[in-house]
Parts: structure tokens; C-alpha cells; sequence
């Protein structure tokens, strides 16, 4: 499935192979202020080589920023940035063997398509013979080829985007940043882009870092997914695990839905009201992420709450507020009293209606610390 | 003030509006009417519709002299305000260093000082080391006030500029330098175009400064002062009317360049939606 | 992103030539207002305060300076009074040709001041246009002698040049004015000249106050218009400075006055600088 067109090897992969987990890219304690607003407060983490990482927030996370300072457009108030053996944020950013793909494309409006795809390389002072063969590959690599004479005026939004992807790619950056590159685009246009990135980065093998703030887009595309919340890493991990063992009450409820379960535990029992499970956390207050398409209908044999011998299985009863279609699930809105309401998503469960028993596996019921930014 | 909200109605008011442009133009108009005026520069009604003037003014050697002197000091001044003025602007723009407000403000004071205080103050500096008042210190003069002419028009100019694309610009490699020359360069050809433009007129009708700095050769208005010193005459109702119609004529040029450097060239932008704006971090 | 290199690159030019033919050119105005004149018609360099204290008490003085501010004043009262109404019917009113009508009051501005001075000059003398007029109408049957040569010619003038001055900051201001807000007024049951006095003039007043600002300061600092049309009734305190400069040689004296000139239009604008701060919407 990863065959590597001619035109990839012709942009090349960007660096050896690094050995397995020397990242390519490395934050430490990246503090960053625009005034007197804090907006990165210490975000750490490292890039491995060749991997597809997104940079996952809301509005004012700070996602853009970080990734401006890994560009060289903004300056760190303090903490380092290292590529490789050499100090990053020292060095000047048109110096960086790192390449951008705006978010507005950025395409120079006075130039040719095939101008703006040469431009780094005619400002590198690239070979003469060289560039045309260059520019063309990379053309053909986002399939606009025959658009090398065009003025960028006349091209659609996703025109242009292949165009600054394949201006960038073509100097064979270390890493490729991607400032939110797909939200112009309609939702059909956007669906097909995410695609054609994913095998494009497989393809030339260069490490890509995706800012969006879409939590579909970065499940779908990322080999690792880094959740900011107001300037910190709330969590790094691949999409699965963080769908699935979100660290926090935030992660969880940013990426995909979830029910918080706040409970008491005591002496190896969770209780949140009338839903009471067996867990080996600590005693005390506990938050628990339960995700919607774990809840099942239980069987109405009349079983009282937690009498089972199977303890895997958590049930607990609840008054059907309301239920609407949602395609291949139904949304349901169970009422557990204690004004506890529980959504659930349950496949052609029919019309409910009433009092109903459900129930779920035990371990889909996460803990995750719940915290307040400061 | 009467009148409803962008009704239309508000008679009153469009009278009134009226009344201030004829107030406005009033002596323009009869200026032009009596440049054709045979019976001289007074008196009512103009009768004896001629040419004259112009014809004198044709034959005029002294005048075209000054008419030379001015433009080689207009385009001079047009020289060093953009100079100075465009990295004035990138430096209010673009970067952020202690004393900037002062700098801004600095810059920015001849436009609102009256010129007898700049002029005087450059006459002291021209006499303190010497230099002889000629078209030169006229020329220094017109470059420095008109400096901040230059900056306010080319820091408008930057402010449409994307600034996504000098990033990429650097992003791909091209230093500051570079970048300047291929990327934002050509894309403020607009604004520097209107902003010379603008200089140039007002440089080639400035008399204030001048009025100190003046040595041998004089530049077209102080020309025309001294020939009102001695009287007035209908060929100066004709050669106003020529600077007007060229001051005009420039104006209007200026300032549809302007318009379209704010609609925005047609040709730039690719599709951003509004979601964009707004996003800081 | 900038570094040290492109900052000093774009400030220092700019800077340095400021600094040379503005800043250093001020300071010795500055200077050359404690010096003095000496019989033998040479500059003295002997610190003192004579020339203020001369402003201070010589009526002479004190007399020109009084009339250039009620000229200064009086232009920009009546410039007010015709750039407003202008500047409201061309935001709120003038809907199709606005572009149009704007351009026709930047026109004016631009256009050489010579040649509007010099116009006043012709319609206002004793053979001039106004006269000619007002005997053809036999209206008059002698030239009305005060037409010119008089403050009256210069208020006129100046009021002529510089009402666009006033016009354009207003005019900037009444179009940054939200419509939604003169929306909700009128929603709110304010008739037009209720909505006008309570929303639109207080936002507009930051545009006032440059437009006033403007005309004030330059009325003052004029010193063409009243050797244009002014006479020696007309004088103003520019055009003190202009002779003590020329003819009656008092360097030191001229540098006084143009540095108190300088001081009071750096005061004001100062002061509206902080007015406009406090009015201005966010």
C-alpha cells in the first residue's frame, strides 16, 4: 500500500530513518507571551521522525503559536526548541529546514504557478538545470501538473492549496508545518484532501505537523494527536488511546463525546447515584468518562442494580427523557434522578419509552483527572 | 441637523450641502473664468473671452524656469520622502522597540506644524553650517516635511498587505532582504505609486518651507509670489488655472489608486473565510 | 522574527535623517530664543530670557497674538459649521454618489494654496469680482473698501482652505459610527435630531476634535494669507516672525515666538490626543 511513486523519491525523504525514538523535533518548556497574556505556559514534547502529528485545540490554545515558533515567525520568551543535534529557535527562520503551508496558502499573487513553486529553490541559489525537474515533480506529486503556467488568480481555494503544499515539499524540508490547510475548504473537498495528505506524507516519508482545531480531522489523519488547552499539553497519544483513555475530563469531552461520571470511591466501589460499579482506584472524589456507544439495553429480567455475579457488567436503570435519530445510532437521553442525565447511543434500539435497565463493561468507565486551568 | 436616517429627504440639508461646495469652489470657477477674462483680472461681468493670457504665458522664459526648477525638486523630494518613508512605515508596521511611540510621533509632526516653524528651523540649521540657501536646502526641506506623507500612505499600504506571504516568502528561504525585493515590494507598487504621486503635487505647490530656503533660483509658486509682489495680472489667473488643472488632474489619479489599493486588487486574495480572523493562538 | 539587524535597518535611516533636519533644527530655534541681537546687527549667544520677557510685556505683542486666536478661532467655528453638515450629509445621505462627492472635497484640499489665496485676492479687492458684482447689481455704487486688506479677507481665505481640513477627520468619524447603533435609536422610539444629538455627535466628537484641532493650529501658524489679503490691519503673529526674520532682523526675538508657537501646537495636540483617547469607542 506505501509504494513510492517516482515522483515521491523524486522530492525524497527528508532525513535517514532516525533510530527508533530519537525525535526529529524537540519543545522544552516553550513559554511564549503576547503582552501580558501567557499563551503557551510550558509545553514539552518531542516529534519522532517521519510521523504524522497534530497539534489538536479550540481558540486561543495556543496551537498556531507553537507552530509559528517552530517556523521562526515568533521568538520564545523562554524554553528551546532543538532539531536534531542544533538549537532551533537560535537560528534565523528562513534558515530552517522547515517549511510552512499557510492557512490563507500564502501563494504569491505576481508569480506563476511554477514561480512560486521555485521560489525556495531559487532563493537557496538551487542549481539552475535542476529546478524545472524539481518544480515539475512536485506539481505532478499534488496532481497540478498542467497548471505550471497559471496565474494563481484564476484557481479554486483547492488549487491553490496544492500549490503552496508542493511549494513547500519541493526544498525537502525536515518537517512540514500545516496551519489548519483544509478549513477553507468545503466539507466533500476537505473529506478527499485529508486522503490525499495522509498518502502524500506516507509517500515521501517527510514528518508532518497538522495544527486543527477539527478533533474528526485529527483522529483521522494522525499518527499521534497532542491536545492543547489554554497553552499546556493536556495529552499527547496515538488516536485511540486518547479516544479511548483520555488522561483528563477535558480530553474526553473534546474528542468525541462522553458522559462525566462524578463519583465517590470507597474501599474499592464507585458510586455516582444510583450507578455503582467495582473499580481499584484511589478513595475519595473521581471523575469517570463514559463514552455513549458503550451503554447497551440491558435485560429485562428484572435484575436489581448491581446484584451479578458478573462484575465486568455495570448496570443501573433510568427514565427515557428523550430519543432521536442519529443515523446508524439513536441518541438517547436517560434520566438517572439526582438530576444525572446519561447519553447514550444505542444501534435500532426501537421505541423506548418509561423506566429501562442498561448497562456497560466496567473498564469503559475511565478515570480522568478533572482540572481547571489557571 | 434634520433629516431622517438615509432617507433621502432632508431637503434642507442637501441645500445646505450644496451652499458649502459652492463656497468651496466659488473661487475656483472664477478663477478659471476670468483666466479667459480680455478686461483683466476684475470687475464683473467678464466680457472679451481670449486666449491671451495663455499666450503670453507660452512665451513666458522665467516662468518656465521655475516650472523646470520645481519638478526636478519634486521628484528629488519624491526620492527621499519614499527613502525615508517606506522604511519609516515597515518599522511602525512591522517592529516593536522602546521609543516608538516618540518615533511615530515625530515622524508624524510636520503634518500638523505649521510650516514657517519647520522652514525656519531648517534655515537655522542652513545657516549654522554654512550651507547656501539654493534648490538643494528647497529640496531638503520638501523631503523632510513630506516624509510623513510618505509613511502614513505606505504604513496604509502595509496594513492590506498579507503578511502571510512575506512569512512564506521567509519560510521558503529568502531573507528580509529578498523578501522585501520579490514579495512585498511588488505587491505595495500600488501604494507607492499613489504616495509619489501625492508628494510630487504637494511639493510642486508647496510654498510655506520654500519661503525660507529660497536662494537664486526660485521654484513655480514662489515664482508666482514674486510677481504678485509687483501686481496682479490675468496671466497669473492662467498659469493658476494650468496648476490647477494638473494639481487636479494628479489628485484624482491619487486617489483611485487609493480606492482600489482598498477594495483590495482582485487578482490577490485566495478564498479565506471569516473563521480566520480571530484565531490568536 | 525581526531581528536586531532588520529593526536597526528600517529605524535607524529614518531616524537619523529626523533627527538631523528636525529635531536639531527645533533645538536650536530652541537656542536661538535665549540669544540676543546686537546693535552691529549680529547674533549674541548671551543666554537669557529677554525675548519672552519682551513677548510678555510689549502690548505690541501681545495685540497681533490675540487677534491671530480670534482669526485662528473664528475660522474654525465657521469651518465647523460648514464641515459638519457636509461631512453628516455625505456619511448618512449621500448614498449612490458619495465616492463622487467625496472626491469633490478632496479636491480642493490638495490643490495649490497660492492659487486659492490669490483667488480671495482678485474676488474680494476693490477692482475685484465681488465689487464688480455688487455694482452691477447696483447694489453698491463705490468699491466697498474692507472687502480686503483686512482680518475679515483673511478669516475668509483661510476659512476657504481649510474647512476640507476640518471636514475629512469628521467625516472619517461619522463613518466608523456602527449604523446598527443609529438603528437601535431609532428602534427605541429617537426621532432623527434625537438620535443625531445623543448618539451620533458624541461618537463623532474624536473627529471634531482633530478637525477643530487642525484648523486652529494652522490658522495660527498662517502667514501667507494675511500678506496675500490681510493688509496691516490683517497682520498676524506669523507674520511678525516672517519680518523679524526679513527686514527687521531679530533672529533671537522670531525664535522666541515660533518656539512659543511650537509649544502651544504640541500642547494641544497633546491635550486632544488624550480627549480623543477618552472619547474614541474601542
Amino acid at each position: 500500500m506505501t509504494k513510492t511513486s517516482p515522483d515521491a523519491a523524486a522530492v525524497g525523504t527528508a532525513a535517514t530513518p532516525a533510530a527508533a525514538g530519537a525525535p526529529i523535533l524537540s519543545i522544552r518548556q516553550a513559554i511564549k507571551r503576547f503582552g501580558r497574556s501567557p499563551v503557551l505556559r510550558g509545553i514539552s514534547l518531542d516529534v519522532a521522525s517521519g510521523e504524522f502529528l497534530t497539534i489538536l485545540g479550540e481558540s486561543g490554545s495556543g496551537k498556531t503559536t507553537l507552530l509559528r515558533l517552530i517556523a521562526g515567525f515568533e521568538d520564545l520568551d523562554s524554553g528551546e526548541i532543538w532539531m536534531g543535534a542544533e538549537r532551533l529557535d537560535r537560528i534565523p527562520a528562513h534558515r530552517r529546514q522547515v517549511n510552512t503551508v499557510f492557512q490563507s496558502y500564502a501563494i504569491f499573487p505576481h508569480l506563476s504557478v511554477f514561480e512560486n513553486v521555485a521560489y525556495g529553490l531559487r532563493a537557496k541559489n538551487t542549481a539552475k538545470p535542476e529546478i524545472p525537474e524539481r518544480v515539475t515533480k512536485a506539481l505532478a506529486m499534488v496532481k497540478m501538473g498542467d497548471f505550471a503556467q497559471a496565474a494563481p488568480a484564476k484557481l479554486s481555494g483547492g488549487q491553490q492549496q496544492r500549490v503552496a503544499l508542493a511549494r513547500a515539499l519541493v526544498n525537502r524540508p525536515r518537517v512540514l508545518l500545516l496551519d489548519e490547510p483544509l478549513s477553507a475548504l468545503d466539507a466533500n473537498l476537505r473529506r478527499q484532501m485529508q486522503v490525499e495528505l495522509k498518502s502524500l506524507q506516507r509517500e515521501v516519508g517527510i514528518t508532518f505537523i497538522f495544527v486543527t482545531h477539527d478533533q474528526e480531522e485529527a483522529m483521522a489523519l494522525s499518527d499521534r494527536v497532542a491536545l492543547l488547552r489554554a497553552g499546556r499539553l493536556e495529552q499527547i497519544a496515538p488516536p485511540r488511546e486518547i479516544y479511548g483513555e483520555p488522561a483528563t475530563a477535558y480530553a474526553a469531552q473534546f474528542i468525541g463525546q462522553t458522559n462525566l461520571l462524578r463519583a465517590e470511591v470507597c474501599n474499592g466501589i464507585a458510586s455516582a447515584g444510583s450507578i455503582v460499579w467495582r473499580t481499584f482506584g484511589a478513595s475519595g472524589t473521581a471523575t469517570y468518562s463514559l463514552r455513549p456507544e458503550c451503554i447497551r439495553l440491558a435485560n429485562e429480567t428484572g435484575a436489581a442494580a448491581f446484584a451479578d455475579a458478573d462484575v465486568s457488567i455495570v448496570r443501573f436503570r433510568g427514565r427515557i427523557r428523550n430519543q432521536s435519530f442519529g443515523g446508524a445510532m439513536d441518541l438517547i437521553e436517560i434520566d438517572c434522578g439526582d438530576a444525572r442525565v446519561i447519553r447514550a447511543r444505542i444501534a435500532k434500539p426501537g421505541v423506548l419509552t418509561g423506566e429501562r435497565g442498561f448497562e456497560f463493561v466496567v473498564n469503559d468507565a475511565v478515570r480522568v483527572r478533572e482540572e481547571e486551568p489557571d | 441637523m434634520k433629516g431622517g436616517f438615509q432617507s433621502g429627504r432632508a431637503p434642507l440639508l442637501r441645500a445646505y450641502a450644496f451652499l458649502v461646495y459652492a463656497f468651496l469652489y466659488f473661487p475656483i470657477i472664477v478663477l478659471v473664468v476670468y483666466s479667459f477674462n480680455g478686461s483683466g483680472v476684475g470687475g464683473f461681468p467678464p466680457a472679451n473671452w481670449t486666449f491671451d493670457w495663455y499666450r503670453q504665458l507660452f512665451s513666458d522664459g522665467a516662468l518656465w524656469d521655475a516650472v523646470l526648477n520645481s519638478v526636478e525638486v519634486a521628484a528629488v523630494a519624491v526620492a527621499i520622502a519614499l527613502g525615508l518613508g517606506v522604511p519609516a512605515a515597515l518599522a511602525l508596521d512591522r517592529t516593536n522597540f522602546p521609543g516608538k511611540a516618540l518615533f511615530r510621533r515625530l515622524v508624524l509632526l510636520p503634518l500638523i506644524l505649521p510650516g514657517i516653524i519647520t522652514g525656519l528651523s531648517l534655515l537655522m540649521l542652513f545657516v549654522a553650517v554654512g550651507m547656501k540657501l539654493s534648490l538643494v536646502t528647497i529640496t531638503l526641506g520638501h523631503g523632510t516635511a513630506l516624509i510623513s506623507v510618505a509613511t502614513t500612505e505606505i504604513f496604509a499600504g502595509l496594513q492590506k498587505l498579507e503578511r502571510a506571504q512575506e512569512e512564506a516568502s521567509l519560510d521558503l528561504g529568502a531573507n528580509h532582504w529578498k523578501t522585501f525585493c520579490r514579495v512585498t515590494l511588488p505587491n505595495l507598487r500600488v501604494s507607492l505609486i499613489a504616495a509619489g504621486l501625492l508628494i510630487f503635487t504637494l511639493s510642486l505647490d508647496e510654498i510655506a518651507v520654500s519661503f525660507f530656503l529660497i536662494g537664486r533660483d526660485n521654484t513655480l509658486p514662489l515664482e508666482i509670489w514674486s510677481r504678485l509682489r509687483r501686481g496682479i495680472t490675468p496671466e497669473i489667473n492662467a498659469i493658476s488655472t494650468l496648476i490647477l488643472a494638473f494639481s487636479i488632474g494628479m489628485i484624482l489619479l491619487w486617489y483611485r489608486l487609493r480606492t482600489r489599493l482598498q477594495r483590495g486588487d482582485e487578482s490577490a486574495a485566495p478564498l479565506v473565510p471569516a473563521s480566520i480572523e480571530g484565531e490568536t493562538a | 522574527m525581526y531581528s536586531r539587524a532588520y529593526k536597526a535597518g528600517v529605524t535607524i535611516p529614518p531616524l537619523l535623517w529626523v533627527t538631523v533636519f528636525l529635531l536639531v533644527p527645533y533645538a536650536m530655534l530652541f537656542c536661538y530664543s535665549f540669544w540676543s541681537v546686537s546693535p552691529a546687527q549680529t547674533i549674541v549667544h548671551n543666554w537669557n530670557l529677554q525675548n519672552y520677557l519682551q513677548l510678555a510685556r510689549n502690548p505690541i505683542y501681545l495685540q497681533v497674538l490675540f487677534r491671530s486666536m480670534r482669526v485662528a478661532a473664528s475660522v474654525t467655528v465657521i469651518a465647523l459649521l460648514l464641515g459638519y453638515p457636509l461631512a453628516y450629509y455625505l456619511s448618512f445621505h449621500a448614498a449612490k454618489r458619495k465616492d463622487l462627492l467625496y472626491q469633490l472635497v478632496i479636491i480642493p484640499l490638495w490643490a495649490s494654496y497660492l492659487v486659492r489665496g490669490y483667488a480671495w485676492k482678485t474676488i474680494l479687492g476693490s477692482d475685484g469680482v465681488l465689487n464688480g458684482f455688487l455694482q452691477y447689481l447696483h447694489i453698491t455704487h463705490k468699491p466697498v473698501e474692507f472687502f480686503l486688506y483686512s482680518p475679515f479677507a483673511v478669516i475668509i481665505t483661510l476659512t476657504h482652505i481649510y474647512t476640507p481640513f476640518t471636514l475629512l477627520p469628521i467625516y472619517a468619524s461619522l463613518e466608523h459610527i456602527p449604523r446598527n447603533l443609529v438603528e437601535a435609536s431609532r428602534d427605541l422610539g429617537s426621532s432623527p435630531w434625537s438620535t443625531f444629538r445623543r448618539v451620533i455627535l458624541p461618537l463623532s466628537l474624536p473627529g471634531v476634535l482633530a478637525g477643530a484641532t487642525f484648523a486652529f493650529v494652522l490658522t495660527l501658524g498662517d502667514f501667507l494669507a494675511p500678506l496675500l489679503v490681510g493688509g496691516p490691519s490683517g497682520i498676524m503673529i506669523s507674520n511678525v516672525v516672517v519680518s523679524l526674520f526679513g527686514a527687521a532682523y531679530n533672529w533671537p526675538l522670531g525664535a522666541a515666538i515660533s518656539f512659543c508657537m511650537m509649544l502651544l501646537v504640541v500642547t494641544m495636540l497633546f491635550i486632544t490626543e488624550r480627549l480623543e483617547k477618552r472619547l474614541a469607542i474601542s
